[in-house]
């Protein structure tokens, strides 16, 4: 009966062959450690995203008058309304610390080098677009600071010359932020740029699966073709799509066995979900700021305005400069900085295992800054931590401007012909 | 120099302001399984708060029930505005009278402990100090030059700031010790501390009604995720064996 039902489907459109490709007999380097897990919780949390803002735009009102009392409508009289709006709100915190640990996997194992330039690009979309729409739909709560963190990063849009004020008076469609900006930002977080998120990811997997994995070591696992002895290949049935053109070593199919293992990921993973969703979801004021829990109001500006904890390191970076537009400049640098590492790291070998001391200590340093970074922006800045800020933006540049430099006649060890774990 | 000028220029205002309410909170034990509390907060709630206050996300209904109020029982005692029981907690007080009578509207509180915490919230209601400058003779060390008149005074008497002459350094000096009441009020010190701390439990529960509901599900949750997350570990075991 079900293999009828598989047969007729196969005629019709490629079922099984989508599932052979991109699952059963797709060929996965054999050594992923722990760091692999976050491409895959990535994709959960998107799901997570989606499922619960579906419902929860049910019950949400998308107007200036309607959208705070809404939401404590959706808090207390909607049917596990709170859960949904917990889920989705932690959800949104959880998104990003599990994209900035798969940024920091392929920073580490190199996975942004030749021939994965594109699969790194698409991911800094992915990045980009993520920060949009996590910032429109801070604002959709309408709360405190979801009014006056929105007032505080449109007006830096104002910053660029000439045609800086109108660019912001377009952007809130309004000469303050008020219920026209709301609905906008309705708009696009609800339907635009998750439509470009969800695509963005495909293209991203497209990339990855074109390519194959990078692993730990760095090592292709896809030698020339014809230059593997048949004993040495694995004995997994991998499909001819991969077979045809390259000879696979060091490699497992990525169902079962990265399926079952992300499953193990996936549950250590819900219980910090679980744990912020269920006994602690402001997370301190880190994942929902407390004078957000009071209506926006115009005439009141809020002691201190800080944004949500994602931003602050590049919020940190504007901050350090004393000079607004230069400020501004520096913010999107520091992202373009990322996206352009596949060319500014001019280094053959990949993993950091095999690189040198000083690119591990330029990688850790990085590292720190950011975390510092994204600690002093959520700071006042006080002029010591602004000087702070400055040494640490400083360290953060650094990190790209040493790895040009040293990358073209690094000191690295030998790399293995292939994988190294057992 | 001039860097160290422009420095001190721009901290010095910033330590000013700094310092502003600082006054050390107390803490507040609040104990939402502690019903009694809760309905003594409630009541105390509709009594001397409603008026100006309004908890206008938050049902009487949904009070009654998660408090433990028989909904006759409530709609009695509790409910002063004609309201049905299904109503939001509201009242008829104006943003315009509200700023003609205390310069400002006076907030909503359902979220109040959300807001400022629970810590704030009892010490505030154990701050406020006799002041004949202020329109309406308080004044309150939490919240200082705040709008409202001290609503529980005929419950704590009159408060005072109290002082005390001590030697310090030699010299005899006098030190504020602390707030306290003239014991003109219907309850003692401690009977009104513990009012105050009914009231903040009442306004931490409608801040999160569903506090409770939430960390009995979570340890639900956290059950379930230890027996998937053990299964997922021996699954992963089973299936990679043979890789070896």
């Amino acid at each position: 009966m079900f293999k009828r039902f598989v047969e007729w489907m196969d005629a019709r459109i490629p079922m099984t062959k989508t599932w052979n490709i991109h699952l059963a007999q797709y060929p996965a380097p054999k050594n992923f450690n722990m760091w692999y897990v976050f491409g895959f919780l990535a994709t959960i949390v998107l799901i997570n995203q989606i499922l619960t803002g579906v419902w929860l735009t049910m019950n949400y009102v998308p107007s200036a008058e309607g959208a705070f009392a809404s939401v404590e409508y959706i808090m207390r009289d909607v049917e596990y309304g709170w859960l949904l709006r917990y889920m989705h709100s932690t959800g949104a915190s959880a998104f990003f610390v599990v994209v900035y640990l798969h940024m920091f996997r392929g920073m580490m194992y190199g996975s942004y080098q030749k021939p994965r330039e594109l699969i790194w690009l698409f991911g800094m979309f992915i990045f980009l677009v993520l920060m949009a729409e996590a910032f429109m739909g801070y604002l959709l709560p309408w709360g405190q600071m979801s009014y006056w963190g929105a007032q505080v990063i449109i007006s830096l849009f104002g910053a660029i010359p000439v045609i800086g004020d109108d660019l912001t008076l377009w952007i809130r469609g309004d000469y303050v932020i008020s219920g026209a900006t709301l609905n906008r930002f309705f708009a696009l977080h609800v339907i635009a740029l998750p439509l470009v998120l969800v695509i963005l990811v495909f293209l991203h997997i497209v990339a990855l699966h074109e390519v194959g994995s990078n692993n730990p070591d760095g090592v292709d696992t896809k030698k020339p073709k014809g230059t593997v002895p048949d004993e040495e290949k694995p004995k997994f049935k991998f499909h001819e799509r991969f077979t045809s053109k390259k000879d696979i070593v060091d490699s497992i199919p990525f169902f079962p066995y990265y399926i079952i293992k992300d499953m193990f990921g996936f549950g250590v993973f819900m219980f910090f979900f679980c744990y912020v969703i269920f006994f602690n979801p402001e997370m301190g004021g880190f994942f929902l700021e407390p004078p957000n829990f009071e209506p926006a109001n115009p005439l009141k500006t809020p002691e201190h305005i800080a944004p949500v904890w994602y931003f602050t390191p590049f919020y940190a970076i504007l901050r350090a400069v004393p000079d607004k537009l230069f400020g501004v400049i520096l913010m999107f640098a520091a992202i373009v900085f990322l996206a352009l590492l596949p060319w500014i790291d001019r280094g053959k070998v990949r993993s950091i295992r095999f690189r040198s001391v000083l690119h591990k200590l330029n990688l850790t340093v990085f590292a720190i800054s950011f975390i510092v970074l994204g600690y002093l922006g959520t700071q006042p800045a006080t002029p010591v931590a602004t000087i702070f800020a400055q040494i640490f933006t400083f360290l953060y540049f650094a990190f790209f401007g040493l790895l040009w430099f040293y990358s073209k006649r690094e000191k690295t060890k030998p790399v293995p012909e292939r994988v190294t774990s057992k | 120099m001039k860097k160290l000028l422009i420095a001190l220029m721009t901290l010095v205002p910033s330590l000013v302001f700094a310092a502003g309410p600082t006054v050390p909170l107390d803490e507040a034990e609040v104990d939402l399984h502690d019903k009694a509390s809760l309905q003594r907060g409630a009541q105390l709630y509709m009594n001397y708060c409603l008026g100006c206050h309004q908890l206008q996300y938050h049902r009487y209904n949904r009070t009654f029930e998660d408090l433990g109020i028989p909904q006759e029982l409530g709609e009695e005692n509790l409910q002063f505005t004609g309201q049905k029981a299904g109503d939001r907690i509201t009242n008829n007080m104006s943003t315009e009278a509200a700023s003609n009578w205390f310069g400002t509207a006076a907030p909503d509180l359902t979220n109040v402990a959300r807001v400022r915490g629970a810590d704030w919230i009892y010490t505030y209601l154990r701050s406020f100090y006799k002041d004949d400058s202020r329109p309406f003779g308080v004044n309150n060390a939490v919240f200082p030059n705040v709008g409202m008149p001290h609503v529980l005074e005929e419950l704590q008497g009159v408060p005072e700031k109290t002082y005390e002459e001590r030697m310090i350094d030699g010299e005899m000096k006098e030190v504020y010790v602390g707030i306290q009441a003239d014991g003109s009020g219907r309850l003692s010190g401690s009977e009104y501390d513990q009012a105050a701390l009914d009231l903040t439990s009442f306004l931490v529960y409608t801040g999160e009604p569903m506090l409770l509901e939430q960390r009995r599900i979570g340890w639900f949750v956290f059950g379930f995720l230890l027996i998937f997350t053990i299964l997922a570990w021996f699954l992963k075991k089973e299936f990679w064996k043979d890789l070896k």
